[in-house]
Formats: structure tokens, C-alpha cells, sequence
């Protein structure tokens, strides 16, 4: 029987592990993902699953060993945040290249310096290129019915890639939330037995992976792999309903909240969707046509739906929780204005950098970039399309006051 | 163990028509570790010469499954397939079918193939940690005291005295200033069950450690000092001549180290001066032209001395 439990989110990665059994977990510890290897590591002490659990020496080698054991043959998994993400960097792009389904949690954190080990997506955004499937859970919930809906995306024939379930650092990873913990069997079948391809394993049909590639044939086989990206968003629009036929929650590439009839929009990724939906309500009570629209899958952009879906707002905010320095705006704001002005859409937007290092956003400050969006809308472009919100502005005696001690 | 007949007549696991240059001695080496055991072997490398060279898309001059993912990581890399098979095997042990294209009754044997440059500085961290999770695979160090591939750079193998372009002789400098590191060493103290080296000059040695450290179900390495007759600036004909000299100067002494016990596995009749070693290599050229060369091969002796003494006395020859 399907249980409600409550459940933090590291716990519920976890438990969504256990209860799909990969064969290998190639894995290394950081906050605040720690749990989610820990918590695996005592399934794999408790003969709790089959997997070989390998607790490496770094979030380098523990890519480099998910890429292989993938090309050997079977089903990998793996957790990281932050700077074991940015570690990684290097054997990313190699296994989206190779076409290894390897499935990676990354619970978002800040990226160093200074360090810091609070939420914010700069960790996943600066990987975003590498050639992963990128999915952004709300909540606890969303977070344990992602990642068993990444296997069967990624694994799927004609989509072959590797997908990073992201969920934001103790925001969701450290909270407890009621969450309904479906069957082993259901999951187990919900995801299938793994079909390798072109296994390394089978001596009898030798193959050579990962060869010099040179200017004669490396550009056809990123173009061959480009290939795969819209495959991949349809895997992620069948697979989401298919999980809702199975387990009654349904997924799609993102979730309108009260857009259809919406005059002004926020577009965000993450925990703080959750947020906003009470703004929302609180703004529709006074009359305000505010909506949601809260993005699921990143990679590959749905970059068409979303300008359809933003088509005919009177402003669109589009908040931002990375660093992109250096460019002219947030990598969210940057990919909706280009999907918008593709599509010949035409939406005042602006951009909010909000939450870096964990900085909470509260109801009141995005209410406040409501109200913003309402004298855009009157006057049909922003005067600062760059704006950051929740961070303080220290005169020059603030700051000297700050340092002395 | 095999004969030398046996040996030619089996599988060749690495075909001609690679790239390599004429002479190198990394060939030499990955036929010779392949060809001693008839057990299927998945091979995976990191990035450096052996892998641009036999692997140019669409050729491959690799006749059994291989595999390269980066520069610093072949002993994650094999670590990952190992794992892997251990998991499928243990799965089926469970009574969950195994995969049809493997073996039930066949003993899978994992090899890396690694340069100095991949083994010595940005892969021992991965090498490390690997030999210390106790995988089940034999990781060969392509020994060539330099990063060939990028264009000969010193490394920490780059023994002193050596010229690279990164430790140039100069008018200054006598080329790398420092001693090379002692990796077997350093791999035997992870205490693991066979950790060895060797030169290809003597396929006898060679194949009959490869063959024993695929016997064993842990980690294994052995450190092969493989002649490069471009950073060495050499004959291509004297490749196992070479090596030989190296042992013959106990410059690259010839030893095992099996479940902690220390074995000399050749004492030259005559330990021969290290010049002998040093002149035939362009690499080391300079250091004949003048006193201070003279002086840098004094030091450069001396250490050599001083390290074969440690050895005989690690192994209990004194
Ligand atoms: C992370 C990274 N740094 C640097 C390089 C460039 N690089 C490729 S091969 C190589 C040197 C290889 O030297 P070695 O391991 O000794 O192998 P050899 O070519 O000598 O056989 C270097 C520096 C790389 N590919 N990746
Ligand atoms: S440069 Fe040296 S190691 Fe590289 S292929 Fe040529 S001889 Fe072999
Ligand atoms: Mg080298």
C-alpha cells in the first residue's frame, strides 16, 4: 500500500533510490546533499537494495566511474550540490556525449566564494550546457516523484541521456513535508528493468568508447546528439503523464498556476514557486489577475510552450536565483526573453535576482514585484529590465561600521 | 608460465595500423600485459599518447572493448566497469538473470593503461583512491617520464637533469632540477595485494607479472619504464636496449611487491654507470658539455645509488 509519510527531501531522494535499486552509486559527500548518500549508504548496509555502493574519493572520480559503470551496462545513480557539481564539470559533458543515462540529484547550494552552503540554482545554471536533462522539483514531493520519472526519461530508446533532479539546498532537502511514498513494486515497474545498449561488457562485440574525435567527425556527432533534446521534452510530457495515470500526480514541461486568465506573471524554478502560489491567491483575493507559471524542465528548454503560454501577458517577471556575471542578465531571463522574441511575443519583462547563498524571499517582497509588474504593464516597459530583490544596499558609513572591530 | 611461442599465438588484443610513433615502446607494453592471460579483458585508458594514437575516428586499432573518458581519472574509469560487472554478478548470484553477452563461467579481467603524466601527478588521487577501495583490476603505468602527447613536459616522473619543454636546459638551468618521485613506492604503501615494475625489454618479466597480477582479485599495478624515442631523443631501433640499460644502471630497478614482501627480481652482474644509461638520450645531451653537468650527473648517480641501496635493503638483499 502507497504510504504517507513525512519525509525530509534528502530522505525522500533516498527512499526513491532504494525503491528503484540501481546497480551501481558512485557517490561523494557535500552538503547539503550528505544525507542522501548517507541515507543509502544504510540501505546498502542493510541489504536494503543490490546496489554496489562505491564511496569514492571525489565528486571527479565518482562521475567518471557513474560514466563508466553506465557504459558497462547497466542502471547509475549519483548525488552532488555545488562544488562537487562544478567538480564534475569536465566528465559532464563526456557522459551526455557518450550517452550514458546516469541519473544525478543535485541539491542546489551556492557556488564558492565565499563559501557558502545555502540554495541558490548557480551550480546547475553553470552546467546547464553539458548536454544534461534538467528537472527543478517545487517541494518533497515533486523532488521523489522526479527523480523516478528522470529513469525512465533518460533511459528511454531514442533520449539516451543523462538527467540532473534538482532540488533546492534546505530548502526542500532539510524539510519535512507529508509525502505519499508509493509502492516498491509500482516504482520498480513504473521504471522498468534497464535496457543497456552497446554495453562495454560484451567482449564478443568489442566496441571502442571515447576515441580521438577530430574536426572530420566531431562536428556530426554533436550535431547527431542535438538530435536528442526533442525527444527528450517528449519523453518528459509522456513520461509525466504517464506517471500520473499510474500515481495520480501528473507532470508536464511546467505548471500554470492561475496563468490562463493571468494580466501579470512571475516565471521562477524551484522552492520559491511555492511561495508565490500564496502570493498569488492573496493578490487574486484583492482582484489583481496574477499568475504563476512555474518552470519543471530547463534542459532541454521548452523554449515555444513557454512563449505560447507567456503570449498576451501585460508583463512577465522572470526571477532569477543564479549569479550569470558578466552577462546581461540571469540565465532564466535570458532564455525566456529569447523564446519570446523567437516566437515574435512580444511581454514587457524584467528580471529578478533574488535568494544568492540562501537568502530566503518572503511573501511580501514578491507580491511587491506584483505590484512592480502592474506599472510595467501601464507603462509598457520597465525602467530597470535588471533588478535584485532582497538584498540590502549599505551606504559607505554602513560599511565601515561593519568592519570595525 | 607461457613460452614465447605461446604468447605470439595469442589473441592480438591491439592491432597494427595505430599511430604510435616507430620504436615507441607503449605498443610494446599493452600486447605484452594483454597477451598474458586468455581471460576476457575490457581495457580502459586516460588521455596521452596511446589513446590519440590508436583510436582516430572512424579507425580503432583496439580488438577488445575499450574505453577513454578523460585525462586524470583511469583508475576511476576501470573502477566504474568493475563495479559494474560486480553488481551484475552479484545480482545474478541473487538469481536475477545475467546480461546474455556475459560470460557466466569467464573471469572478466579490468586493465588500465595510463601515461606518468595520468598516473604520477593529476590521476594519483583517482589512482589512490581506487587501489585503496580495493577494486578488482590491474593498472599499467606507461611509464615514458614525460607528457609525450602535449609535447614532452616534465612531469613527476622526469627523472633530474632530464630536458623537457617545461624544464628546459637552459643557460642557467640544467633541465628538471628535481628527483623524479618514487610512485611504486608510494602504490605498494596502500598495502595492496601486487604492486611491481618493469620495462619491455624483457617480455619474460613483463608477461609473467601481468600474468600474476591478473590472477589476483584486488588491485594491482605495475610501473612499466616505457622508452619514448622522441622525448628521449633516441634510436627508435634500441627501445628494448634501452630499457635493458635502465636495469643494467639500476636506474629502473626490476621488482615485486607481493602481499607486503619485497623481491629484487634481477641484480646485474655489473651494476653499470649510469652514464651509460644517459648518453645514448638526447634528453640528457647537455649535461655532457660541461662541469656542471658533470656535477648534475654526480647528484644524478648518487640518488640512483642511494635508491637501489633502499631497495636492496627493502627486499633483504644486504
Ligand atoms: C584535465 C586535462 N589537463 C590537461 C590535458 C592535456 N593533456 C592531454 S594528454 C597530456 C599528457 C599526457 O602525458 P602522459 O600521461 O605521461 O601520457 P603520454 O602521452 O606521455 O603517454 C596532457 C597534459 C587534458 N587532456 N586534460
Ligand atoms: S611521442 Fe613518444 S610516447 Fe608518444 S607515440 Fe611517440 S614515441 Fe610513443
Ligand atoms: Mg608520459
Amino acid at each position: 500500500m502507497p504510504q504517507v509519510e513525512p519525509m525530509e527531501g534528502n530522505q525522500a531522494v533516498a527512499e526513491a533510490m532504494r525503491q528503484i535499486n540501481p546497480d551501481v552509486v558512485a557517490a561523494y559527500p557535500i552538503t547539503p546533499s550528505t544525507e542522501v548518500v548517507q541515507t543509502f549508504a544504510q540501505f546498502v548496509a542493510d541489504g536494503e537494495v543490490d546496489t554496489n555502493f562505491v564511496a569514492v574519493e571525489s565528486e571527479h572520480s565518482a562521475m567518471s566511474a557513474c560514466t563508466s559503470a553506465a557504459a558497462a551496462g547497466g542502471r547509475v545513480m549519483n548525488a552532488t550540490s555545488s562544488a562537487g557539481l562544478a567538480l564534475m564539470w569536465e566528465i559532464l559533458y563526456i557522459t551526455a556525449s557518450l550517452r550514458m543515462p546516469v541519473i544525478l540529484t543535485v541539491v542546489n547550494r551556492a557556488l564558492s566564494g565565499n563559501i557558502n552552503i545555502h540554495c541558490d540554482h548557480s551550480d546547475t545554471m553553470g552546467a546547464r550546457d553539458a548536454g544534461w536533462i534538467q528537472i527543478y522539483a517545487e517541494n518533497v514531493q515533486e523532488s521523489y516523484d522526479n527523480l523516478i520519472q528522470a529513469v525512465a526519461i533518460g533511459e528511454q530508446a531514442d533520449v539516451r541521456l543523462p538527467v540532473m533532479s534538482c532540488l533546492d539546498g534546505f530548502l526542500v532537502s532539510h524539510s519535512y513535508e507529508l509525502l505519499q511514498v508509493e509502492d516498491d513494486d509500482a516504482v520498480k515497474d513504473f521504471v522498468g528493468p534497464y535496457v543497456p545498449r552497446y554495453p562495454l561488457l560484451d567482449v564478443e562485440n568489442p566496441l571502442t568508447m571515447g576515441p580521438l574525435d577530430l574536426y572530420d567527425f566531431y562536428f556530426e556527432h554533436k550535431r547527431d546528439q542535438w538530435a536528442a533534446y526533442e525527444p527528450a521534452k517528449q519523453a518528459v510530457i509522456e513520461v509525466g503523464q504517464r506517471f500520473g495515470e499510474t500515481f495520480g500526480r501528473s507532470y508536464g514541461l511546467f505548471e500554470k498556476y492561475q496563468l490562463d486568465d493571468a494580466e501579470v506573471a512571475i516565471v521562477a524554478l524551484g522552492s520559491m514557486a511555492g511561495t508565490a502560489k500564496d502570493a498569488v491567491e492573496s493578490l487574486r483575493a484583492e482582484g489583481v489577475k496574477a499568475g504563476l507559471l512555474k518552470l519543471r524542465l530547463f534542459r532541454p528548454f521548452p523554449a515555444e510552450e513557454l512563449a505560447e503560454a507567456l503570449a498576451g501577458l501585460k508583463a512577465v517577471a522572470v526571477c532569477d536565483r543564479a549569479a550569470s556575471f558578466g552577462a546581461q542578465a540571469g540565465p532564466l531571463y535570458a532564455e525566456i526573453t529569447s523564446a519570446l522574441y523567437t516566437a515574435g511575443v512580444s511581454v514587457p519583462t524584467v528580471n529578478y535576482i533574488y535568494g544568492l547563498g540562501g537568502r530566503q524571499i518572503a511573501p511580501d517582497e514578491i507580491i511587491s514585484i506584483y505590484r512592480d509588474l502592474e506599472q510595467v504593464a501601464a507603462e509598457g516597459q520597465p525602467d530597470q529590465p535588471l533588478q535584485f530583490i532582497g538584498v540590502r544596499a549599505f551606504s559607505k558609513e554602513e560599511h565601515a561600521d561593519m568592519y570595525a572591530f | 608460465m607461457a613460452r614465447l611461442q605461446e604468447l605470439a599465438e595469442r589473441r592480438t588484443a591491439l592491432t597494427g595500423g595505430h599511430r604510435l610513433c616507430p620504436g615507441c615502446g607503449e605498443p610494446i607494453v599493452v600486447r605484452q600485459v594483454l597477451m598474458s592471460t586468455d581471460d576476457p579483458v575490457i581495457a580502459a585508458s586516460c588521455t596521452g599518447c596511446l589513446e590519440v594514437s590508436t583510436t582516430i575516428f572512424p579507425y580503432t586499432a583496439w580488438a577488445i572493448p575499450w574505453i577513454h573518458i578523460a585525462f586524470e581519472n583511469a583508475a576511476a574509469t576501470i573502477a566504474g566497469i568493475e563495479a559494474m560487472y560486480k553488481a551484475l554478478k552479484t545480482k545474478a548470484a541473487k538469481g536475477e538473470p545475467l546480461p546474455d553477452y556475459i560470460d557466466p563461467d569467464a573471469n572478466y579481467k579490468f586493465v588500465a593503461f595510463a601515461g606518468d603524466g595520468g598516473t604520477y601527478d593529476i590521476g594519483i588521487q583517482s589512482l589512490s583512491g581506487a587501489v585503496e577501495r580495493g577494486h578488482q583490476f590491474l593498472y599499467v603505468c606507461l611509464n615514458n617520464e614525460a607528457y609525450m602527447n602535449t609535447g614532452i613536459q616534465r612531469s613527476s616522473a622526469t627523472p633530474m637533469g632530464s630536458h623537457t619543454t617545461t624544464s628546459p636546459a637552459g643557460s642557467v638551468l640544467p633541465g628538471k632540477t628535481m628527483h623524479r618521485k618514487d610512485l611504486t613506492a608510494i602504490i605498494a604503501a596502500h598495502d595492496i595485494p601486487y604492486a611491481a615494475q618493469s620495462i619491455p625489454g624483457r617480455w619474460r618479466d613483463l608477461t609473467t607479472k601481468a600474468a600474476k597480477a591478473l590472477e589476483i582479485d584486488g588491485p594491482t599495478f605495475i610501473n612499466v619504464l616505457t622508452p619514448c624515442p622522441l622525448g628521449w631523443r633516441c634510436e627508435p631501433a634500441i627501445t628494448p636496449e634501452i630499457s635493458q640499460l635502465a636495469v643494467d644502471t639500476c636506474m629502473w630497478p626490476l621488482y615485486e611487491v607481493e602481499y607486503g614482501e619485497w623481491k629484487l627480481n634481477y641484480t646485474p652482474k655489473e651494476k653499470k654507470p649510469l652514464d651509460e644509461y644517459l648518453e645514448p638520450q638526447g634528453r640528457f645531451r647537455h649535461l655532457f658539455r660541461d662541469e656542471k653537468g658533470a656535477d648534475v650527473r654526480k647528484r644524478m648517480q648518487e640518488f640512483v645509488d642511494y635508491k637501489w641501496e633502499q631497495l636492496r635493503a627493502r627486499c633483504g638483499e644486504e
